[in-house]
């Protein structure tokens, strides 16, 4: 089975624009996918400092795939779209 | 509030921001509702562009710090920036409406739905004291003008078909401050508000705004005046690195001084554990907290009568404001923390100039690109309390006290002022007594001021991120007990 990588953006523009709250990433990941989703946080991705960038923060990675406006769905469903792509 | 909202407001605080230190801060103000929606681009929200942009424009509106309900619509934002660079000083009553995006909640509290059989009995018409229904075409019809949403008609339907609808706003009002118009928008009745945000909060479509002081301090930080910022003990919860690096940043930004408000909480902590020794002992029988500053203004409008039972102990704010004014009288106060009372509060304090909130003050690192991960991790000089930094967590006041105080404390803790715990209040007050404790915190926020209205982080978040932060505190000295006072 593939392993997905979550890395959640906890610069401060991430988290001032919501990153803060995916928090419960953390627990809802390992409930429904087990072993093969891992998530973490991380320093700033630097996708927030070009100009405008920020309004699509917070940022997260699933593997190479970066989310943007992240949100948990949003972040869910990309795990599932890589997860089933094998 | 949604989090397509909660993004909004806070991109549209950012936009502000840079704005205000761009070349042309009047047209880069008139441009945001045109650079968050381009031509072109997607209608995520509404029905089409210009409504969606002339909803931005009301929001950059509370934002520059104006009331939404004066716009005539054709004073540009271009003008609107203008007036707040020459604003004297930021308007009073706080909250203010956006009635482009409230009208989109329902416009009438009672409703017929479908299934109305349109029965020849016909009770809701005869139950009617106002003649508000008619039966239109088999179906029966609320004329929402003489409807006092009385609820006789939903007791009367023996078909259930009648219903109230929720109104957030109006439903979680703790002090029925919230009416709708006829228009269908909601307006707040100042005279019976206590700035509690939590119409700010609940509101799905983010229609209550907060009119912002952030060009004030703006204005104060390009001029490189002396500035002090105080943060609250719930900022801490909010943003991301220690404390050290925190103040650095806010330093960044450019307050000359950076103080804890906790400092004050400790002064607090120790006048309110003297003050319930000394009450207790002349037979009063509770004492109720005093820094909330939504409590305050809920019981001078609405609950005079627990007054005398309520600490007269000064807010962490007034102390921490008093301190700095001391040590830098020439600098100007700002005030920063998740909470909208505290604007009112600060209105009556004339140590306190300004009053920021956190996601204004995330909106000032956004703008200015500060990374506090990045910033130094400056030594703290007087470190509050790991008791006074707890304040902002529901029964950490009362815990604190406790911890202080030379007499035997039972706390008993208030977490959130709504009906329910309005009636509690009410009843103490009434009997002069309270059975369950002779200290009762009171919190207006859920959850206590990590669950204020301008709150970035959630609150499970805000606790782990103070907690690190506890852990790493000393407790506060505890009172001298009598034997020991006689002794030395
Ligand atoms: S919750 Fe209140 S403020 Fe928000 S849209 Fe509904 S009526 Fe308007
Ligand atoms: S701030 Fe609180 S008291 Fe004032 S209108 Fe909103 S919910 Fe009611
Ligand atoms: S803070 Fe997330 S990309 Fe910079």
């Amino acid at each position: 089975m593939k392993k997905v990588d979550v890395k959640v953006c906890m610069g401060t523009t991430c988290f001032v624009m919501g990153s803060s709250n995916l928090q419960k990433l953390i627990d809802v990941v390992p409930r429904k996918f087990k072993d093969n989703v891992e998530v973490s946080g991380m320093a700033c991705l630097g996708m927030c400092s070009s100009s405008g960038e920020y309004s699509k923060a917070p940022y997260v990675k699933v593997n190479d795939v970066v989310v943007q406006e992240a949100t948990i769905d949003k972040v869910v469903e990309e795990i599932e779209r890589q997860l089933n792509e094998h | 509030m949604s989090t397509n909202s909660i993004h909004l407001k806070k991109e549209i605080l950012v936009r502000i921001v840079k704005a205000f230190f761009s070349e042309n801060f009047e047209k880069q103000a008139r441009l945001i509702p045109y650079d968050m929606r381009p031509k072109g681009a997607e209608v995520p929200f509404r029905c089409c562009i210009y409504k969606e942009r002339a909803i931005l424009k009301d929001r950059v509106i509370a934002g520059l710090g104006f009331a939404i309900e004066d716009d005539d619509e054709t004073v540009s934002l271009s003008e609107y920036a203008e007036k707040s660079l020459e604003r004297k000083e930021p308007e009073k009553n706080p909250l203010t409406v956006l009635g482009a995006a409230c009208k989109a909640c329902v416009p009438k509290r009672i409703h017929v739905t479908d299934l109305c059989q349109g029965c020849v009995a016909r009770p809701c018409v005869s139950t009617c004291k106002f003649g508000a229904i008619e039966i239109v075409n088999g179906h029966s019809v609320i004329d929402s003008t003489k409807c006092k949403a009385c609820k006789m008609c939903i007791n009367a339907c023996p078909y259930n078909a009648i219903v109230k609808v929720a109104v957030p706003c109006e439903d979680n009002c703790p002090v029925n401050a919230i009416e709708k118009n006829e228009d269908g928008t909601a307006k707040i009745d100042f005279d019976k508000c206590i700035s509690c945000g939590r119409c700010v909060s609940k509101c799905p479509f983010g229609a209550v705004h907060e009119k912002s002081q952030l060009i004030e301090v703006l204005k104060l930080l390009k001029a490189e005046k002396e500035l002090t910022l105080m943060f609250a003990p719930a900022v801490v919860g909010q943003f991301p690195g220690t404390i050290g690096q925190l103040k650095s940043a806010m330093k960044k930004v450019g307050f000359t001084h950076v103080y804890e408000v906790a400092q004050g909480a400790d002064v607090t902590i120790k006048n309110e554990a003297k003050e319930l020794e000394e009450r207790l002992e002349e037979g009063q029988d509770f004492m109720t907290t005093s820094c909330c500053a939504g409590y305050n203004q809920f019981t001078k409008k609405h609950l005079p009568e627990i007054e005398q039972y309520k600490s007269d102990t000064k807010t962490p704010m007034y102390y921490t404001a008093e301190i700095a004014k001391k040590e830098h009288p020439n600098a100007i106060n700002i005030f920063v923390s998740p909470c909208v009372a505290k604007k009112q509060e600060a209105f009556e304090n004339e140590n306190v100039d300004y009053v920021l909130n956190t996601a204004e003050l995330g909106a000032l690192f956004i703008g200015l690109q500060i990374e506090i991960a990045n910033c130094e991790d400056e030594e703290i000089e007087n470190e509050p309390s790991k008791q006074g930094r707890n304040f902002p967590v529901s029964g950490g006041v009362a815990e604190a006290v406790k911890f202080r105080a030379n007499c035997e404390v039972c706390p008993s803790v208030i977490n959130g002022l709504n009906k329910d715990s309005i009636r509690l209040l009410k009843k103490y007050a009434q009997n002069g007594k309270c059975d369950d404790g002779n200290l009762v915190e009171v919190m207006c926020c859920d959850g206590g001021c990590i669950g204020g209205n301008a709150t970035i982080a959630d609150e499970r978040t805000a606790k782990k991120l103070i907690k690190t932060i506890l852990d790493n505190s000393k407790d506060i000295e505890k009172e001298e007990t009598k034997e020991n006072a006689t002794k030395q």
